[in-house]
């Protein structure tokens, strides 16, 4: 990783930066927007463990929390969404959220858990208010004058964060089974989005490959002894030639040649995975928060969605970017990584173009590109960004852009040069652009699904 | 969920006449339930409370993220709740010693729950039984009304922690000696107070001028003490005689302030929602006090299980099995913070200090430390000095009165703060302060506190609904406004407004490069929002 201090140093030279956009910059690099559940462990667990935190059946019986297993079942699950759809004829705002607590398993892919959660909202003080670059406080004991640093731990860090929703991190404790496929089911037929249309471009990849798998019986390519022996102790039952179960002599066997069971060559159809979805995320310090909740919540709709239309066959591929970008095995790890660089559009789109022409990815797939970001990008008037995207452009089924805009802000940079690039115009087929603000409702991310994929 | 078995239940009786002798009381009886996985999935959304009325949010996984504790006041895994029997809950495979030692710990917080005056609302009734036919109630009405109550539960539950606690609590302390009447409330409370706005001086001046008059003549005092005041004030008679008329207008409870004054809770149709209302506010009224004192009983607890654990006879051989898991218990944490180890250490001290002599004013006089140190008068207090804390302070008296640098000092308490450098790009932990002062700000700044907010029905217009938060250095959580006051206008059936102050965080811009960090503050705006038709706008003031 380079120092993003130097980057933006070069920047400088090589362009001439308002001031107010280099304070902007220098204070995305200082940020200190703390998401409360969401504090990274670092060296003190306990740090952010008030004492409300701690209780009987923990502490003496060693009970941990217990997850409630009843809605990972899709049919309490619909029922709760009919329950919805009645709240908002009643008018009231919806209330259950099917997407935002999505807890991958690592390594899982598409074993994506999908738990249905609510939130019970009071007036209650906000804990998370305070100067930026001060990170609270709490209790402590033992060895130290006042003033020692008793640890630390890296702000630039690709650790993961424990997750805001239930299992607290451990995503392996809950599988409970919901697949993104449900939700896939679940999107598409409670949210009424649209079906894929049938395009060109889709190809089905279907090709055969040869085992030996089919049985034949007199004549064939290798015998299959114990399936034989079996036929052959049926037919001297059937024969009565074997008086005695406990006590069977082989050399006694009748053997006819129907008997004999054989392994055939056979054609099987194998399938290719049709589609492949690239998901790009901005995990700069402008991220944390709400804004990277809404864009992983996304698209791991948009995820499901192509997983339930393309009935499965779809791959993922995740990309994470500051001013560099690179690519993580797993949404476990993109979903929970935060750094606090900068932000450089261009070279995730560029990482994307990479691995496409390494892998010959064009070739064979439908290939979706959907990225996430609240709009910042340091590359004024997208001169890397454009260039890398319209390469994009020559492949993509459908190339979605989120925009999650930071309260406060408007018409940010990344919305601005791909407005201004005319590419939104010219292929509203290729590009799609969503905006909305950081407190969107889960609705809204819907909704924004629908714009970015019908 | 089934009764602990003969044998274990004996090991109660045993540990409840070791724990009477050592001057713990509380009632005879006791339930002890063994709890699999599945009872407590049914449980612990209901608090453990497994009469509580059903709800479709206890079926749901609910998002606990910013503030979660002033969310949910209440513990969802205690092992004992506060009914009458006493209910506790144990893993079924618990050994004898361990159960010793949880019974003694569940035996501390009957005590607490039984004699702590912070509880002393609870002490008439057994909750499970309310509970049980408020949950009959609501079924009933869920029957008849269907979805519509689970809306009225929503928007109850969204204000349950804006209930009078305290309003509820200090009546039942009141002396009949303090019975005064009417006109005289009326004259000191309101008359002077707020119609006169009399300096407090002149008002203490008033107060004795009462006093002496009672003291001269108690047949007659008050009258000739009016027949005065009349005189000097002409008006007070006829404000005396509107004011009878007036009833008293709730202002910090408002979930009674609804059921009281809501016009659309009043009409036929609606009459039924204030049952469900007074049925969330007695369950959030019930459990108040158990937020209130959670160092102080986990502390009392934990300080009398290892007490009567090591005094037990019964269960020699174990000391090193118990020495195990009352160390994870109890142990001080490098940093964060540990109600069971803080509680039971100040206990500890205070046994100490009662002991020594330590808590009178002769000894806080002493500001020598080495002298301190010293002190012993050898007063033997110290049991009877740690009960009167029991019975009388709350987690936020526990912890103002007896944090002091001894105590710091002694276990090697300190402030840990966190903060960025902006250099290196790493948070630091660093030794903030080891100052007692600081530690108890800390320490009281993180206790449980809901938002202070009033109704004011004098400002709203046209029968808008006016609540002003009170603003305490922190604000409300700004995603939950809108949800909260829709709720609170389907209730109040008309508009409603509130007024709190927000965070405008400023990072100040231009100059300040990457050495000189960043200056930034926080600067606080009166803001006011208005639910109208179910939609939120935001006026700054």
């Amino acid at each position: 990783m380079k120092d993003p201090f130097k980057y933006l140093d070069e920047l400088k030279k090589s362009k001439a930066l308002e001031p107010e956009r280099e304070a902007r910059f220098r204070a995305e690099l200082a940020i200190s927007r703390e998401v409360a559940a969401g504090e990274r462990q670092g060296p003190f667990p306990g740090f952010a463990r008030g004492v409300y935190a701690w209780h009987d059946m923990a502490v003496l019986q060693d009970q941990g929390r217990v997850q409630n297993p009843y809605l990972s079942q899709m049919k309490a699950l619909d029922e709760l969404l009919e329950r919805d759809r009645q709240r908002e004829k009643d008018g009231f705002p919806r209330k259950i959220k099917v997407g935002r607590l999505i807890k991958p398993g690592k390594g899982g892919k598409g074993k994506i858990v999908v738990v249905p959660s609510t939130e019970e909202e009071k007036l209650v003080h906000d804990p998370t208010i305070r100067p930026p670059g001060e990170g609270g406080s709490t209790g402590g004991s033992g060895k130290g004058d006042e003033g020692e640093v008793i640890g630390e731990q890296k702000v630039r860090d690709t650790g993961e964060e424990p997750g805001a929703g239930p299992g607290q991190g451990e995503g392996e404790s809950h599988e409970m089974g919901a697949s993104a496929y449900e939700l896939g089911r679940v999107l598409t037929e409670q949210f009424q989005l649209p079906n894929l249309k049938e395009k060109g471009k889709k190809r089905s990849f279907t090709r055969y490959v040869y085992d030996l798998t089919d049985r034949n019986r007199g004549s064939g390519q290798v015998m299959d002894k114990k399936a034989t022996l079996r036929k052959i102790v049926e037919t001297n039952i059937a024969l009565g030639n074997l008086p005695d179960l406990c006590d069977i002599d082989p050399t006694r066997f009748l053997i006819s040649p129907r008997d004999k069971v054989y392994r055939v060559f056979s054609q099987e159809k194998d399938y290719e995975p049709q589609a492949m979805v690239f998901f790009l995320r901005d995990y700069s310090g402008s991220m944390a928060g709400k804004v990277t909740e809404l864009v992983a919540t996304q698209h791991v709709m948009i995820y499901s969605w192509l997983l339930y239309q393309y009935a499965g066959q779809v791959e993922s591929r995740f990309i994470l970017h500051d001013t560099e970008a690179k690519e993580v095995p797993d949404f476990h790890t993109y979903y929970n990584s935060r750094v606090a660089g900068g932000t450089e559009v261009a070279s995730a789109y560029k990482l994307v173009n990479e691995i496409v022409e390494k892998e010959n990815l064009a070739a064979d797939y439908n290939i979706y590109v959907f990225h996430g970001t609240d709009g910042d990008d340091w590359d004024t008037g997208g001169d890397k960004s454009i260039p890398e995207l319209i390469r994009i452009l020559s492949y993509v089924s459908r190339m979605g852009v989120t925009i999650a805009e930071h309260s406060g802000t408007q018409w940010t940079e990344v919305a601005r040069y791909l407005e201004n690039s005319g590419l939104l115009r010219d292929k509203p087929d290729l590009l799609r652009m969503d905006v909305m603000t950081e407190d969107a409702e889960e609705a809204r991310v819907i909704d924004g699904i629908r714009k970015l994929i019908s | 969920m089934e009764l602990i078995n003969q044998h274990t239940k004996e090991i109660m009786e045993g540990c409840k006449l070791r724990a009477r002798a050592a001057g713990l009381s509380f009632t005879d009886e006791s339930l002890e339930y063994i709890v699999t996985n599945r009872d407590l999935i049914e449980l612990s959304p209901k608090v453990m409370i497994p009469t509580l009325y059903d709800y479709w949010v206890h079926d749901v996984e609910v998002l606990r993220g910013k503030g979660e504790y002033e969310l949910y006041p209440h513990n969802p895994y205690e092992t004992v709740i506060n009914t009458r029997p006493p209910i506790s809950f144990y893993n079924d495979n618990n050994p004898d010693w361990l159960n010793v030692m949880i019974f003694y710990h569940v035996l501390g917080h009957i005590d607490f729950f039984q004699n702590n005056l912070y509880f002393r609302h609870t002490w008439e009734y057994d909750f499970t039984g309310q509970a049980l036919s408020d949950k009959r109630v609501i079924a009933k009405l869920r029957a008849e009304k269907g979805r519509w109550v689970d809306y009225i539960l929503e928007f109850a539950r969204s204000l349950d922690n804006l209930v009078g606690y305290h309003a509820e609590l200090s009546p039942l302390f009141a002396s009949r000696e303090a019975v005064c009447s009417a006109r005289l409330n009326y004259y000191f409370d309101v008359f002077l107070q707020i119609e006169k706005k009399l300096p407090v001086g002149e008002y203490l001046k008033e107060v004795a001028r009462y006093n002496e008059s009672i003291a001269e003549n108690a047949e007659e005092g008050e009258r000739l003490f009016f027949a005065d005041a009349v005189a000097k004030y002409p008006e007070m008679e006829a404000h005396f005689t509107r004011n009878a008329g007036a009833k008293h207008v709730e202002r910090g409870d408002l979930l009674r302030f609804l059921v009281e004054n809501s016009e659309f809770l009043n009409r036929d149709d609606n009459v039924w929602m204030r049952s469900v209302l007074e049925v969330v506010r007695k369950t959030s009224i019930f459990f108040q006090p158990q937020i209130r004192t959670k160092i102080m009983n986990e502390g009392w607890a934990s300080y009398w299980h290892e007490k009567l654990f090591l005094e037990d006879d019964r269960i020699r051989g174990h000391e090193v099995d118990f020495a195990r898991v009352h160390a994870g218990v109890t142990s001080m944490p490098r940093v964060g913070m540990n109600p069971y180890a803080l509680g039971m250490r100040l206990m500890s001290f205070l046994k100490e200090a009662g002991d020594k002599g330590k808590t009178g004013y002769q000894f806080q006089r002493i500001a020598d430390a080495e002298q301190r140190k010293k002190y012993d008068t050898g007063a033997g207090l110290g049991d009877e000095h740690i009960f009167r804390v029991r019975t009388n302070y709350c987690d936020y008296l526990f912890i103002k009165d007896f944090v002091d640098q001894d105590f710091t000092d002694r276990h090697d308490l300190f402030v840990t703060g966190k903060r960025l450098d902006p250099q290196r790009m790493v948070w630091q932990y660093y030794v903030k302060s080891r100052d007692a002062a600081q530690y108890r700000d800390m320490v009281l700044a993180s206790l449980y506190h809901p938002p202070h907010i009033e109704i004011a029905p004098e400002r709203g217009l046209d029968g808008t609904l006016y609540l002003v938060h009170h603003f305490e250095g922190k604000q409300l959580v700004q995603e939950y406004i809108a949800n909260t006051m829709i709720g609170i206008e389907f209730l109040w059936g008309a508009p409603v407004q509130l007024e709190t102050s927000e965070a405008v965080v400023e990072a100040s811009r231009g100059g300040a490069g990457r050495e000189g960090g960043e200056e930034t503050d926080i600067t606080w705006q009166r803001v006011v929002y208005t639910m109208k038709d179910k939609t939120l706008e935001r006026k700054a003031l």
